[in-house]
């Protein structure tokens, strides 16, 4: 089985947000929720860079360590998910995730949270694949299609790569030495506790 | 002599020429060098050196939900191992550890009787509105608690037992428990503040009883005002606690209103461990309210004790009470059994 992982090529990203509009689309994901964002670092000034973040589906994800409900589980192809119908919405995985991944529908009165929604790397979530339970709780399941994640597919420069992490790791190792530069797998070490040498 | 001349010309010019090719070359090899070998990694931003220097990365997000620019930020990886190893010990140490004190306490020294056993005339210790403010706010903290350590504990404790839906469908309800009774919770904490604050100022009589141990063991009766230096230490753990409490549990109601997430982290292990040792502290409380002294829990029940638990308990109290109202005044009176 793969490990599957995300890459963001923060130099070639060109922060043309389509990544973050595909899995929108993708997913019918509702207002005010964003699997996925570009972040800008260093914003106009010489040296910036731009990083398209989401769930990065951790090794020993700490989300699923501090989940008060256990509602998180790993696919065969270390995908994090996690199950709507067990979620409590306390919000504990959101203190706990070191990329602001799991976003929660505002519903009720003051700061009340939904259940949390996240990236599920196009691959569902619990219910039977390609169910309207399935499709209305965590979106469409492209993996279960044998289909990578949609953000990365139509990544237009190709910065952004998902996959299984050797592979991807080995895409990345080949530009860095051909173009002769790199700024490196930006959250490796922090969700996989490696980094790709280069 | 034009010889000579002719030869300096020439030497002169040569060194001209090395001059000129001397400083222009660095500039054609920078010039040349350029295209061919750029690295744009060397003046970029680079995520070691942010989350080294900064412990954080962030930036500009163009999607509305402007806190989503933080991007990285792995603090919460030790925010997780408090919650899920220190906060667990923290709490069950000092929760556990009371209740064993406490058992062990009850079979050594057994429920503190009244020596001179009850008179049968009553005074007034806690008024209508006192009663109702405490077991409003005592209700409320009874919810607040066993729905807070469900969070902490219920995974390890009560998901086995029951399973997955179950519990989540008990969870759920216990979070919004936690949340709404919060507000009674607070109000009550705040008006225990304003109506008891007088009797707690910690004064010299307070020293005497704690140095003579509250009489807690033996049968001595060091004498207090209308609070003993326990039940003062119990009521600045509530009205401190409960600000500790509920300070850092609306800045977690509150996502983002006051605090990022390193704020939040912090509010959370504020809150989980002044709520495992508050609740550890009402332990004692409780018990020695109910089982662990006669007559205790008469007070808070009925509002009134009997004119002996005042007067082993509490004789300055009951001193100024005396003097305020007379000895013979409607503040005691005989108990009447009811006409069968």
């Amino acid at each position: 089985m793969a490990r599957m992982k995300f890459l963001c090529d923060a130099d070639r990203c060109i922060e043309c947000n389509a990544c973050v509009t595909a899995c929108k689309n993708e997913h019918e994901v509702p207002w005010g929720i964003n699997r996925r964002r570009v972040v800008t670092i260093n914003d106009g000034n010489p040296g910036e860079r731009s990083v398209s973040m989401a769930c990065m589906h951790c090794t020993d994800a700490p989300c699923a360590a501090v989940c008060p409900v256990n509602c998180f589980y790993t696919t065969a192809d270390a995908v994090v998910l996690h199950s709507k119908d067990l979620c409590i919405g306390c919000g504990y995985c959101f203190y706990a995730c070191p990329f602001g991944a799991p976003q929660y529908p505002k519903v009720g009165n003051f700061g009340s949270r939904g259940k949390m929604d996240k990236c599920t790397f196009c691959a569902g979530g619990p219910e039977a694949d390609h169910s309207k339970e399935e499709y209305a709780k965590y979106g469409s399941n492209r993996l279960a299609e044998g289909k990578l994640p949609l953000c990365a597919e139509m990544c237009s420069t190709k910065s952004l790569l998902a996959g299984d992490g050797e592979i991807i790791a080995q895409i990345y190792k080949e530009r860095v030495a051909k173009r002769g530069y790199g700024s490196g797998a930006w959250g490796w070490q922090t969700a996989y506790r490696e980094s790709i040498a280069t | 002599m034009g010889k000579l001349l002719a030869q300096l010309r020439i030497a002169l010019g040569a060194l001209a020429l090395m001059l000129v090719f001397a400083i222009s070359s660095p500039v054609s090899a920078q010039l040349q060098q350029q295209p061919s070998n750029p690295n744009p990694t060397a003046a970029s931003v680079k995520e070691e050196q942010l989350l080294r220097e900064l412990q954080r990365v962030q930036g500009r997000v163009s999607i509305p939900d402007s806190k989503s620019g933080v991007l990285e930020q792995p603090q919460g990886r030790d925010w997780r191992h408090f919650h899920e190893v220190t906060l667990r010990w923290i709490a069950g140490i000092a929760i556990v550890g009371m209740l064993v004190l406490l058992v062990v306490f009850y079979l050594a020294r057994g429920m503190v009787r009244l020596e001179s056993g009850r008179s049968g005339r009553r005074i007034v210790r806690f008024t209508a509105f006192e009663r109702l403010v405490h077991w409003m706010t005592a209700t409320c903290f009874l919810v607040l608690a066993f729905s807070g350590l469900n969070i902490t504990f219920g995974k390890v404790i009560l998901l086995p037992l029951v399973g997955p839906s179950a519990f989540t469908t008990w969870s759920e309800l216990a979070k919004y428990a936690h949340n709404y009774l919060s507000f009674p919770f607070t109000i009550g904490v705040a008006m225990i503040f304003l109506m008891w604050v007088a009797g707690n100022i910690p004064n010299a009589v307070d020293a005497e009883w704690i140095k003579r141990g509250g009489g807690i063991v033996g049968h001595d009766h060091p004498p207090a005002y209308r609070f003993n230096a326990g039940q003062k230490m119990i009521y600045w753990i509530v009205v401190l606690g409960g600000t500790a409490s509920a300070i850092t549990g609306y800045l977690l109601m509150f996502p983002f209103y006051a605090t990022g997430i390193e704020g939040m982290q912090t509010a959370q292990v504020i809150h989980g461990v002044v709520g495992g040792l508050f609740f550890a502290a009402m332990l004692g409380h409780i018990y020695i309210g109910t089982i662990g002294m006669e007559g205790a829990f008469e007070a808070m029940g009925e509002g009134t004790v009997d004119l002996n638990f005042a007067k082993e308990h509490h004789r300055l109290w009951l001193e100024d009470e005396m003097a305020r109202v007379g000895p013979n005044q409607s503040q005691t009176q005989p108990v009447a059994s009811p006409a069968e």
